[in-house]
């Protein structure tokens, strides 16, 4: 009969990017449970709403988190204005889903590069970083930064994308497009990756159902559930979209969500690039606009990681006396526990990273 | 940069960041900003390190982690931080959870801000840092010599 022990994974590990601590309880090679720790990266901004402006929170919402920082602003901007009962121009809304989907990519070539980094495919990692600055170009040119961008303001965007640099934004993803196919391609059809991939990490749908997974997670899972059908804001404007799902319920099936996914949302910015209506991007609202007194909404968006959630409450005054948000990766943490459970010690990597953990959204 | 006697390496831990600094700093070690021709090397143990990059402000969870990659680093070591949450805390100052600047839980050689740090500035600060860490050798070997 083997040992029980304790093998300490993190908070400083050369896989992780971001702190999180698991106890793993190992039986010779085999993992029984993992005991996740958190709070590494708490800083507690929801409660700095209470001394911000309105206005200027959607900075500090921005930097809940770096990779999805676009999505974070979008979020709350969009619940603010939906607090104050602002109409935003559609041009503005378009504006933002090009951003938001511009986003995606650049945090699902980032997951591929960590991912491949996991597995020791070093190449693929550079790759895949390489690609990744075609959209950090993008961001550098249309918004003066290149990762926490600070376009969204509460009312529209703080300054216009014109119709020549969209343009130029397609021809960019139609290189990116041939290149990401390349080395895709490649990589899911080698038989080492698949060898790390194939039925590692398996949660089944209705583990999934149960423990509410969301996003790319859930959706390899064979759960149909994406936000964007909803047809918020912009999406409602796409002629046809549907979510990518797979019945894998492996590390295999997640990787290949994700990949598929890059496609897709460069099909979306093509539509909407093409479709981009002329009607002004919308602007900060006056002093006199307040948030009303025990008024309160929420808005729930899909972001790189699934389905992310925010609520703004209002007390008359300039602040807003509540903001709260429930990020992809809080909901699927459960879920990476689980699927934890009797796995060998060397899939543990892949395993937590093809839930595409954010930790700096989950504790804020 | 002058003349460095040694290829540092580095480690990188995220204290509090919001992730924008982590892949800025690891985008710097990518092909397009590749640091790693000027010989460095990213390394994840404490043991074989030179450089300690720290992203991020320390909290109460995790400043005895930042204390504890620091004293495991042997000496000479240089500490870089990167970003301005990791210099003075930034927009998250005035959060309850947030003590500051890193230099409140071990010491800074070299401070790199920006928001999120470019890496343009983070190849800056860690040449800066193979200086000091060249300088600090130095000393080591001639109070060495004197003992």
């Amino acid at each position: 009969m083997a040992r029980k022990t304790i093998l300490p994974f993190g908070p400083q590990h050369p896989v992780l990017p971001e702190p999180v601590h698991l106890d793993l309880v190992v039986e010779d090679e085999h993992v029984i449970e993992a005991i996740p720790q958190i709070g590494f990266v708490h800083r507690g901004l929801e409660k700095l709403v209470e001394t911000r402006d309105y206005n200027q929170f959607v900075y500090i919402a921005e930097r809940v988190c770096g990779i999805c920082s676009f999505g974070h602003g979008y979020g709350y901007a969009s619940a603010t204005e939906k607090l104050l009962g602002l109409e935003i121009p559609r041009r503005a809304q378009y504006l933002r889903a090009i951003l938001e989907e511009l986003s995606r990519i650049h945090s699902h070539l980032l997951w591929l590069g960590l991912l491949a980094d996991a597995f020791g495919f070093e190449s693929l990692f550079n790759h895949c970083w390489r690609l990744r600055e075609t959209i950090l170009d993008i961001f550098q040119r249309t918004c003066g930064a290149r990762i926490i961008l600070s376009i969204v303001i509460v009312g529209g965007m703080a300054h216009d994308i014109d119709d020549s640099e969209l343009k130029a934004i397609c021809e960019k993803l139609d290189t990116l497009k041939r290149d990401y196919r390349e080395i895709v391609d490649t990589m899911m059809n080698d038989s080492s990756v698949k060898s790390r991939l194939c039925g590692v990490g398996y949660i089944s749908f209705e583990d999934a159902m149960e423990l509410s997974m969301v996003g790319p997670f859930a959706k390899a899972s064979g759960i149909e559930h994406d936000m964007r059908t909803t047809g918020f804001d912009a999406y409602g404007d796409l002629d046809h979209f549907e979510p990518i799902i797979s019945n894998e319920c492996d590390c295999y099936g997640r990787c290949k969500v994700r990949c598929a996914e890059v496609y897709q949302s460069i099909d979306i910015i093509k539509e909407l690039v093409a479709k981009i209506p002329h009607d002004g991007i919308g602007k900060k609202p006056g002093p006199k606009v307040l948030p009303p007194d025990g008024g309160q909404s929420h808005v729930l968006i899909e972001q790189p990681r699934g389905e992310a959630f925010y609520y703004v409450r209002g007390n008359g005054t300039k602040n807003i006396e509540r903001f709260r948000m429930r990020t992809p990766t809080s909901q699927n943490l459960a879920g990476m526990v689980r699927a934890l459970q009797g796995v060998e010690v060397a899939d543990v990597p892949m395993i937590i990273l093809t839930i595409d953990p954010c930790i700096s959204c989950t504790e804020r | 940069m002058g003349y460095s006697s040694k290829s540092p390496w580095l480690i990188h831990y995220d204290g509090s960041s919001c992730n924008g600094c982590d892949i800025e700093v690891l985008d710097s070690m990518m092909p397009l900003y590749d640091i790693e021709r000027f010989g460095i090397i990213n390394t994840g143990n404490p043991k074989h390190a030179d450089i300690f990059l720290v992203t991020g402000s320390v909290n109460h969870q995790n400043i005895n982690v930042v204390k504890e990659i620091y004293d495991q680093m042997l000496e000479p070591k240089v500490v870089v931080a990167c970003g301005i949450c990791a210099c003075t805390g930034g927009v998250f100052r005035d959060c309850y959870n947030v003590i500051g600047g890193v230099d409140k839980a071990i010491p800074v050689d070299v401070y790199a801000p920006g928001c999120a740090v470019r890496p343009e500035t983070i190849i800056d600060a860690v040449l800066k840092a193979v200086d000091i860490l060249d300088e600090k050798a130095k000393k080591m070997k001639a109070e060495k010599g004197r003992g």
